[in-house]
């Protein structure tokens, strides 16, 4: 089984091999957002530390961002969310990944919250 | 700050509504179907809003239509009975102070006012109207059904109400419940505005919500229908910097108040707004259709192929009937033409976007005569 760890900003990470991780939204973050109708992604090779702006998602009713939950480089985006941004709302945490990233500091990747913390996180929000 | 619910807050809990803080109240924002299946089912069946945060008012007294003159640039001395106007209060330099819906009701004057003006409104309206007494509805609530199925819907209530015309009103008992119902809205389709008593409210909303047509919608369809009907939302494409004739409203500037009619003038503003429709606004507002997939929000700048700016967007959303992103704003005239090809810059990109006709979806307004 492959480890995935989450943000408190409702984003997952996924190890996919070494160093390697896929990114996207939570069940959590696409319920809040709705509707989601474009998704703008990063190029490849576009090298980010953790907390920078990667993507920008945008519902019927208002406009998001995601931030890279860790450092690294860009190196494949999923450009079916380019005419199916609604697989986001569908399948968040499967179909509905955003990119990989080749990780530049792994370490980060033990630091985000594990599957427990954040159920539990998300369950103090509502 | 504590929000205020609405009397339906329990149907909406019920139906699963995602609530969100509006204007000072918790509204639903969407149900489980989301805002796109929403907006669809209401531009094809019929579709339940509540907008009970509105405000309603009454205003009784012999002099009430010249003193409604002298606050709003529209007609009311020639307003028939069951009769009403679209209109906007204006202030000294010609600004909107809020829109509103003024009806003929016999007795009174019957008044639905944006939820987040209401306090200020009705200030003004008891400082201005000396002769006259503003009667707020707190016992009412407001209700909409709007969609192509809503008069099949309310007909089975009371066979009389599909006889209504666009913007006409009558009282009507339905199912004992006594309302105040107009076919009016603010979607673009054929629809009703029903104001009912707040102890009914529940009972009302739950027998409109049985019917086979009939699905809940919430704030976010209701605001991606209005745009794509191309009308205005106070303070967020009009206020108190922007005339009727910018806002492109200027058709609810009634003949007899313009220059050379019966009433000229006499409103907040009349020199600036007489002289605007005379001799052309300096800002327009006009529709867009972006050439992308992003879309254009609120304060977004509309700019010429160097650079320069034309414009500022003050509504944009992805518009589901017409499965584009499309915006309003306001630009210079000059460039205000149908046709015409702006810059918008979303984030670090300028897109392409075609000034376009409004509405962006056509009226379905029901007018027998």
């Amino acid at each position: 089984m492959s480890e995935i760890r989450y943000t408190q900003d409702h984003e997952w990470v996924r190890v996919v091999s070494e160093d390697i991780v896929e990114v996207g939204i939570t069940d959590f973050a696409q319920e809040q957002l709705g509707d989601i109708v474009f998704i703008e992604l990063p190029e490849v090779d576009l090298s980010v530390d953790a907390s920078d702006e990667i993507a920008v998602i945008e519902s019927v009713k208002a406009a998001a961002e995601l931030r890279s939950p860790v450092s690294g480089t860009v190196i494949e985006i999923n450009e079916e969310l380019e005419d199916q941004p609604e697989l986001v709302n569908e399948n968040p945490t499967e179909d509905g990944w955003f990119c990989k990233l080749e990780l530049s500091s792994p370490e980060e990747f033990d630091d985000l919250l594990n599957e427990d913390e954040y159920s539990e996180y998300v369950a103090s929000l509502e | 700050m504590s929000l205020l619910v609405s009397p339906l807050h329990k149907i909406h809990l019920d139906l699963g509504a995602k609530m969100g803080p509006f204007t000072g109240y918790s509204m639903p924002i969407w149900y489980p179907e989301k805002i796109i299946a929403e907006h669809n089912h209401t531009r094809t069946q019929a579709s339940l809003f509540d907008i009970s945060h509105m405000g309603q008012v009454s205003i009784v007294g012999a002099d009430a239509a010249s003193t409604l003159e002298e606050l709003i640039p529209t007609d009311f001395v020639n307003l028939s009975y069951k009769k009403m106007h679209y209109c906007c209060f204006t202030n000294n330099q010609g600004g909107i102070l809020d829109d509103l819906i003024v009806a003929n009701l016999g007795v009174e004057f019957f008044v639905v006012m944006n939820a987040a003006s209401k306090e200020q409104d009705l200030e003004y309206l008891r400082k201005n109207v000396a002769t006259a007494s503003v009667e707020e509805h707190s016992e009412n609530v407001l209700l909409a059904l709007q969609g192509p199925k809503a008069a099949e819907v309310l007909a089975r209530f009371h066979p009389e109400i599909a006889d209504l015309d666009f913007m006409t009103i009558d009282k009507f008992v339905l199912n004992r419940i006594p309302c105040i119902i107009s076919r009016s809205g603010y979607t673009g389709e054929d629809g009703f505005e029903l104001s009912i008593p707040v102890q009914n409210a529940d009972q009302l909303a739950r027998a409109l919500l049985a019917q086979p047509e009939v699905k809940p919608a919430g704030l976010g369809a209701r605001d991606s229908l209005r745009l794509e009907a191309g009308l205005r939302l106070y303070g967020q494409d009009m206020d108190t910097t922007t005339t009727p004739v910018e806002a492109g409203i200027h058709w609810t500037i009634s003949r007899a108040r313009r220059i050379g009619g019966e009433r000229e003038g006499g409103f907040p503003g009349a020199d600036v707004i007489l002289q605007q429709i005379a001799n052309g606004p300096k800002k327009r507002m006009v529709g867009m259709r972006l050439h992308t997939k992003a879309l254009a929000r609120k304060g977004t700048k509309i700019c010429l192929d160097d650079g320069i700016e034309i414009g500022v967007v003050t509504s944009g959303l992805f518009a589901p009937t017409v499965k584009a992103p499309i915006a309003m704003g306001y630009i210079e005239p000059s460039h205000a033409n149908v046709g015409t090809v702006v810059n918008i810059q979303i984030r670090n990109s300028m897109v392409s976007a075609e000034i376009v006709r409004l509405p962006f979806v056509k009226h379905q307004y029901r007018t027998i005569t």
